[in-house]
């Protein structure tokens, strides 16, 4: 343990910003850090570089069964996850940052980039979450993609996206961050797209990924502005000398950042591919939009505590973007009649919270982690319990042809209840505990955010009430040809294991174990006492949960559903069903205007830029055959041309010394 | 009148070198005594086994080298100083060891046109001839090739590690004699190929004498023939400086011809053209890395001193051989027209580096040297060269190789493997990112930047755009042109020929990812004994 973490530094408020200082060569168990995503690494190696080029049997034997390999390498990379967090938890608080370096990734003359880990306790509960819930996955996947022609490749995708993800988590600086935040956005992509064939899904897949991009120039524009200003990106190095910059560079810092979080978690103003991703197939909108990669920003925010805490512009902002965002996709939900699509803009919306939570600083850092965790839970279980119930009704998504499924599909509707109960706060389960600190610790901060974080959770209780009534409950307004049936086994069993984590997630509240499992990444703050007692509060919650409860019943659940959805419907209702314009602001604000500058920038290759190129080869062309003449063939000429040369060449010589 | 004395040879340090002149040797006797039969394989198994022995050799030195006078440079001066076996001289030998061994390949490749290699079965016949005809129909060939191009490469060490003037002529015409040979002995377009080999003959005869001249008039400038003695008088400025400069020039001529620098290019395109594609493989790549180095020793080290007179003319020449090699490749019709002026612009990014030298103590720490960017930039030009011909010798046509570069139409479609790894040389020779050639004219505009010679970076970086529209240009035939005809048809290569160019190709995708390594060698290689 070196002097560098007893050091802190003191920014307003008395805030103490932990500097991270890993502990290198921690030896044991930790050496084999890198094996959490070499594993997955390997297998998406496997499925994907080697798989197409087999022969024969052999390549049939692979494309068979290459999914129990890639599940093989999820489950491996969990048990050592585990064993790796047993190992950290019987550590002493102080020692619980563990690096390890693998390989000088580029060198030049000013700056060095390692591929180095970092090992902390953050990072040990992100691990479990993502080799944890994605075992789970591609469990899942494996009876839900049973039929797809293109399985293989389907789980190395998975596999690639479980490697990316895990790279984003481990790495010790920015760069290798960006690595993995790359890698995750080709994964999504990839997988958005999965089912290429449907124009619909390609455009899903194109649009997340252009949308992405404008985050990821934020990010990458932040590395390099810590590169300019640092000269390092190591988290270690950045966050100790974080203090020495000046406040306009901080506070660009901070919103480059956000930018690049906003964009891998759908938030506002870059919010609107999230809904179209659900083209993919469920598993991914379940692991990757849901639990997952969308959290990223969560965590970038987190990670990047050093920089927020120093810049109350950019927590500022952290605060507007999440408070919007986190009532915008409560709005959405409320109007989707897809269940993917109403469960997506719930998704945004609990991002929402987390961002709330990161941009509140070192008091809200571990709701807003306790959140993602819980959230990730429920979140799952409820896009696989979709998933089961599409399955048992021949891939329909629409929830005004379902109805009284619970009969039908007992196990995928107790596991859904579960995770119902939890999102929208039920007192006990999960989501009760990690919302209500959120809400509560937003009102001790600021009052007006707080309310609205409250106004949001009456929303979500409403819409998910909606969700659950028109899919389980209600009469049956199935199709004709439509038998639901319940999912096979290999589906059911992660539902179960994810239900059972959705109600008993809070227990990593007890004791405030989580605050103080993540006080040396987060730091400590004083505590700003609430307006109101704690309890009051959480009793304002649940009665407002109630209210939302009540009122989904009484709009939803005692009318006839139409099963074609009506037209002459309010304007709210149009407009959230229209995601609030989101397509429609971009269109105005960004498409148009940039297809205008486009289309000059165009004009202007054509006749200014391939002018003077046209006209450029042109004239070396014509250089070019007149040259070529000299070339007459005659060796004599050749000779002449050698003694002019020499001639030019000692005269040169001669001008230019003598003259 | 001095007296004679014995030098004494350094054997160890010499080993290179000697090893390669006793194989050319050996290979004579081989010719004279072995029967037929067997030639082929003795000459190639020996020439290889040299070959591969002096580039052990060359190991063995390197490791073993010390400091030289306690100076920045390490090595010796051997047979009583005539020969400098210093860092860059092993760095230039293991270079052009390795490039002759992938030429050895190349010459013995047999399977591209039935059985029989490149060469002229009886290069004495004169084409057209009953005798001729008898000659293809026994199907003999010419094995005198390798103890020639043993010769050759001999010549190629010697040039860049001699450390006065009369040694480096002695290595120039070593070098050049058996190239003129072998030049004119292709099998087929045999008249074309003659001419080639006489046009390349007389203009290297002719410049030859400029060199002599120069030699001449810088000896009488200073008194002596060795490096190191000029280099004294032309620090202590004696004598007139007329004669100085116009030995400098004259000299130049002579090693500007060799490495083809406009203005004295005009041999390349009728000889590249004209002689057997192994040889101008071989040619191409080695005699430009020989050239490079002794013109390198002997403007750094002779004329170091007066380097504030030679760097202005070879801007000149730098800049227009840059120029004038892309803007003439681009008209070319026949492809090895083509890579003959893409040589030649090279030429002009070489000395581009050349021209980058400083003196030591005005070099930044870890600033790369213009030493070490040539060598580097010789290293990835060599590899590019040698599998880009290697690639040519394989697109054949009835009447043998096909170099009509419109003829190469559809090549994408008829052989994906050819036509991307060519397209890939090609990038690599436009200096495209991740391939080697990116590297080295990095390393040769960032060495001459340095320098201060930002008007010739300027000039290099708009020749660089003129010359990647033209290897472009190859590509678009090979992958988007309609085929003419039949359209090309790709011969297979022997392992020999394949292992060639996959050789070079892996090296050019390495050297582009990687560079570290090599560069790093070309640094340790130091600097020129002085």
């Amino acid at each position: 343990m070196n002097l560098l973490s007893q050091s802190v530094l003191r920014a307003a408020e008395g805030t103490e910003i932990p500097v991270v200082a890993p502990d290198a060569g921690a030896g044991g168990v930790f050496d084999l850090l890198w094996l959490v995503i070499a594993l997955p690494l390997l297998g998406a190696f496997l499925l994907l570089g080697v798989a197409p080029f087999l022969k024969g049997s052999l390549k049939e034997a692979v494309d068979k069964h290459g999914h129990l390999l890639g599940t093989a390498t999820s489950v491996a990379s969990f048990v050592l996850s585990l064993v790796l967090f047993v190992s950290l938890l019987g550590r002493g608080e102080e020692e619980r940052q563990i690096g390890q370096q693998l390989w000088t990734w580029f060198e030049t003359a000013t700056i060095s980039v390692g591929m180095d880990l970092l090992y902390d306790p953050l990072a040990a509960l992100f691990l479990l979450l993502i080799t944890g819930v994605g075992s789970l996955i591609h469990v899942y996947a494996i009876g839900y993609m049973e039929h797809d022609p293109r399985r293989r490749r389907f789980f190395g995708y998975l596999n690639l996206f479980v490697a990316a993800m895990l790279t984003l988590i481990l790495s010790a600086n920015f760069v290798g961050l960006f690595l993995g935040w790359e890698g995750v956005g080709l994964a999504s992509y990839l997988l958005i797209g999965f089912w290429q064939h449907k124009p619909s899904a390609a455009a899903a897949a194109k649009k997340a990924f252009v949308i992405n991009r404008v985050g990821d120039i934020g990010l990458s524009l932040a590395i390099a502005l810590m590169f300019a200003t640092f000269g390092t990106t190591d988290f270690a190095a950045v966050s100790e000398v974080a203090g020495e910059a000046d406040q306009g560079t901080l506070n660009a810092l901070g919103l480059l950042l956000l930018l690049g979080a906003c964009g891998k978690s759908a938030q506002v103003p870059l919010q609107a591919w999230l809904l179209d991703a659900m083209e993919g197939p469920t598993p991914v909108s379940a692991l990757i939009h849901a639990a997952t990669m969308v959290t990223a920003g969560v965590y970038l925010v987190v990670r990047s505590n050093f920089i927020y805490e120093l810049t109350p512009v950019a927590q500022t902002a952290v605060v507007v973007v999440a408070t919007v965002t986190l009532l915008w996709g409560a709005i959405l939900g409320c109007a989707k009649d897809d269940i993917k699509k109403a469960l997506a803009g719930s998704t945004m919306s609990q991002i929402g919270y987390m961002m709330l939570a990161a941009g509140l600083g070192p008091a809200g850092y571990p709701y807003a982690i306790f959140h993602l965790l819980t959230h990730g839970f429920f979140k799952a279980n409820m896009f696989l319990g979709a998933g089961s119930v599409m399955h048992g009704m021949n891939d329909d998504v629409d929830m005004r042809h379902y109805g009284a499924l619970r009969k039908a599909m007992p196990v995928t509707f107790l596991t859904f209840a579960m995770g119902y109960l939890a999102i929208i706060g039920f007192p006990g389960f999960s989501g009760f505990w990690s919302k209500d600190r959120i809400i509560e610790t937003a009102l001790a901060e600021n009052l007006f955010v707080g309310l609205l974080a409250l106004l949001g959770a009456g929303i979500t209780a409403f819409y998910m009430t909606r969700l659950m009534l028109m899919t389980f409950f209600t009469e049956k307004r199935w199709a004709k040809d439509v038998h639901p049936h319940e999912s096979p086994k290999v589906m059911t069993f992660p539902l179960i294991v994810l239900a059972a984590l959705s109600v008993l997630g809070g227990v990593l509240l007890l004791g405030d174990w989580i605050k103080k499992w993540l006080e040396p990444v987060t730091g400590t703050v004083e505590h700003h006492e609430p307006p109101l007692p704690a309890i009051v509060i959480t009793l304002i919650i649940t009665a407002v949960v109630a209210i939302g409860v009540a009122a989904a019943w009484f709009l939803v659940g005692r009318r006839e559903i139409p099963r074609e959805a009506p037209q002459d419907v309010s304007f709210a209702t149009r407009a959230a069903r229209a995601d609030l314009y989101g397509d429609a602001i971009n269109d105005a604000v960004v498409v148009r205007p940039g297809a205008s500058l486009v289309g000059g920038l165009a004009t202007f290759d054509r006749v200014g830029v391939d002018g003077a190129v046209e006209g450029g080869s042109a004239a070396v062309g014509g250089l070019s055959s007149t040259l070529r003449r000299v070339q007459n063939g005659f060796v004599r000429s050749y000779a002449l041309s050698l003694l002019a040369g020499a001639l030019l060449v000692v005269l040169a010589l001669l001008a230019v010394n003598l003259g | 009148m001095t007296e004679f004395v014995k030098p004494s040879i350094q054997y160890f340090e010499l080993w290179p070198l000697l090893a390669v002149f006793g194989v050319a040797c050996l290979g004579v006797v081989i010719e004279a005594f072995a029967p037929r039969a067997v030639r082929y394989t003795a000459q190639v198994t020996v020439a290889l086994l040299g070959l591969v022995g002096a580039l052990v050799g060359v190991v063995l030195v390197a490791r073993d080298v010390q400091s030289y006078d306690d100076g920045a440079a390490r090595g010796i001066l051997a047979v009583g100083g005539t020969i400098a076996v210093d860092g860059p001289s092993l760095f230039i030998w293991g270079l052009v060891l390795s490039l002759a061994i992938a030429g050895v390949l190349l010459f013995a490749e047999r399977h591209l046109d039935g059985g029989v290699s490149a060469f002229a079965g009886q290069a004495a016949t004169v084409p057209g001839t009953d005798a001729e005809t008898a000659a293809i129909a026994a199907n003999s060939e010419h094995t005198e090739v390798y103890p020639l191009m043993m010769f050759a490469v001999f010549g190629m060490m010697l040039f860049p590690a001699a450390n006065d003037l009369l040694t480096m002529f002695v290595g120039l015409e070593v070098l050049s004699l058996p190239l003129y040979l072998l030049s004119g002995l292709a099998r087929r377009r045999r008249l074309l190929s003659q001419e080639a080999a006489l046009k390349y003959f007389l203009l290297g005869a002719f410049s030859s004498g400029f060199f002599l001249y120069g030699a001449a008039l810088l000896y009488g400038y200073a008194g002596s023939m060795d490096f190191a003695a000029i280099n004294e008088a032309v620090r202590n400025d004696v004598g007139s400086s007329s004669l100085l400069l116009i030995g400098t020039g004259l000299l130049s001529v002579g090693l500007l011809f060799k490495v083809g620098a406009v203005p004295f290019q005009a041999w390349t395109p009728d000889v590249y053209q004209g002689a057997p594609t192994p040889v101008v493989a071989f040619m191409s790549a080695g005699t430009k890395v020989a050239a490079f180095g002794a013109l390198m020793r002997l403007f750094y080290v002779a004329l170091g001193a007066d380097r504030w007179s030679w760097q202005p003319m070879l801007w000149i020449i730098a800049i227009l051989s840059m120029f004038v090699g892309a803007a003439l490749a681009i008209t070319q019709s026949d492809i090895k027209r083509l890579l003959a002026y893409s040589s030649v612009a090279h030429t002009g990014f070489i000395l581009t580096g050349v021209l980058g030298v400083q003196a030591s103590d005005q070099l930044a720490v870890g600033e790369i040297t213009s030493l070490q960017a040539v060598l580097f930039y010789l290293v990835t030009y060599g590899f590019a060269t040698i599998g880009a011909f290697a690639v040519v010798s394989l697109v054949r046509d009835s009447g043998g190789e096909t170099t009509a570069i419109d003829r190469w139409a559809g090549l994408g479609k008829e052989s994906p493997v050819v036509a991307a790894v060519f397209a890939f040389f090609l990038l690599a020779m436009a200096g495209i990112p991740l391939t080697s050639g990116f590297v080295g004219k990095l390393a040769v505009f960032s060495a001459a930047l340095a320098a201060g010679a930002w008007p010739v970076v300027v000039a290099a970086v708009l020749a660089s755009i003129v010359a990647a529209f033209l290897y472009v240009r190859v590509i678009k035939v090979m992958y988007f042109d309609e085929p003419v005809g039949a359209g090309p048809s790709v011969a297979y290569p022997s392992v020999l020929t394949a292992t060639t160019i996959a050789v070079g190709a892996a090296l050019t995708l390495v050297l582009g990812v990687i560079p570290g390594p090599v560069l790093d060698l070309a640094g340790v290689a130091g600097e020129f004994i002085r």
